[in-house]
């Protein structure tokens, strides 16, 4: 009993590891694309990285950030692929709280939980 | 490149180099360093995996401690003094040099089984040369509070603080190396991702310096995956240190100087 629930084990986080993999080179090649437009287009003056000013508001909040790579503006399609790269370690999480289900292990599924909970908090609050 | 060939994390790196060497604000360097520290974690997950010493349901866990420090973390940086976060960053940086040159030893134990560790069923097994090995954990309530001291120094510095989740795991709970460093790695990305949520809605994460470092760690940690079989990492980690060091007192004395 315990050993197949040890193996089932395994075989998830090894399915688990896959989608991560994929996330990240997903977000990677997102971002070198959104880079390389970013790069061609801006030809003018450089953002000022030494004063901090933060960044302008469509750039901070999922839903204007998809709002602006829709309109292929370049920092927001970069964004957009750092966003996709933040959700990936959010996304294990969530497979965590199916892997945790299906071994019917109910104490995990609700630790996996409270962790999902605080992860979509720092993600929607404001 | 260097991160990932030693066994640090790139985050430590990429802080005082986008600071002290292009003399870009504070902020802007944690908010990419924290992307970083996530594509570091995930893209190295896989190959962690296969492995299979990770033990999730410690990793799940402490991840609750983690989290919550994160985010605390992550307030907090918003009303700390940029130079007070620069000299915390240098003494961090010093431990962590410190810390990568013990060489790993396990503590394990025989004492009777810790009455958390029994309740949350975190005992396990790993793969030896000389078959299956289990081990206990034990101090869980010591190892909970530092995985939260962990997160929140992640979450203020923009760092995975691998160096505090070894020390949370091998010293305190008496996990195995090799189990304690696969948990953490996972542990990493996730923590790293609660307080990057709160960085981008603050605006510290800036889509112009994220991307070259992300691409930059990533095609790092590809080439230092190839080579590393080669090298001698205790050079190597020797080496890392002493520039380690030297860039950590380079923070606080910049700190102090109030440059920041």
């Amino acid at each position: 009993m315990a050993q197949s629930q040890a193996w089932g084990d395994k075989r998830f986080e090894v399915m688990m590891g896959r989608l991560l993999r994929f996330g990240v080179i997903f977000a990677a090649v997102w971002v070198l694309a959104g880079g390389i437009h970013y790069l061609t287009q801006s030809s003018g003056a450089r953002p000022d990285y030494k004063v901090f000013q933060g960044e302008p508001g469509g750039l901070r909040h999922p839903l204007e950030i998809i709002r602006g790579a829709i309109e292929l503006d370049a920092r927001g399609l970069i964004q957009l692929g750092l966003l996709l790269l933040i959700a990936t370690p959010v996304a294990r999480v969530a497979f965590s709280v199916i892997g945790f289900a299906l071994e019917k292990d109910w104490m995990y599924v609700g630790v996996t939980l409270i962790v999902l909970a605080l992860l979509v908090y720092s993600l929607s609050s404001s | 490149m260097i991160g990932a060939l030693t066994g640090l994390g790139g985050g430590v790196v990429i802080v005082p180099l986008l600071t002290l060497a292009f003399g870009v604000d504070i902020r802007y360097a944690i908010g990419a360093s924290l992307v970083s520290v996530i594509a570091t974690s995930s893209g190295a997950a896989a190959a962690y995996l296969k492995e299979g010493f990770s033990n999730m349901r410690v990793g799940m866990f402490l991840e609750i401690a983690t989290t919550i420090g994160a985010i605390t973390g992550a307030y907090l940086a918003a009303s700390t003094p940029t130079r007070a976060i620069a000299i915390i960053f240098g003494v961090v940086l010093l431990y962590s040099a410190y810390s990568a040159n013990k060489p790993p030893k396990d503590l394990l134990t025989d004492e009777p089984p810790d009455r958390f560790a029994t309740l949350l069923k975190f005992d396990g097994s790993y793969p030896t040369d000389s078959g299956e090995k289990s081990y206990r954990v034990r101090h869980v309530p010591a190892g909970f509070g530092l995985m939260y001291v962990a997160g929140v120094l992640s979450g203020l510095l923009g760092i995975g603080s691998g160096a505090v989740k070894v020390l949370a795991m091998d010293q305190a709970m008496r996990i195995p190396f090799k189990v304690s460093t696969t948990t953490s790695n996972f542990m990493i990305g996730v923590t790293a991702a609660a307080s990057a949520g709160i960085y981008l809605h603050r605006g510290y994460i800036d889509p112009g310096i994220a991307m070259p470092v992300m691409l930059g760690v990533l095609a790092g940690a590809l080439i230092g995956a190839r080579i590393l079989p080669g090298a001698k990492v205790r050079t190597l980690r020797l080496v890392f240190s002493v520039v380690i060091a030297a860039l950590a007192f380079q923070m606080i004395y910049k700190g102090v100087k109030g440059s920041f």
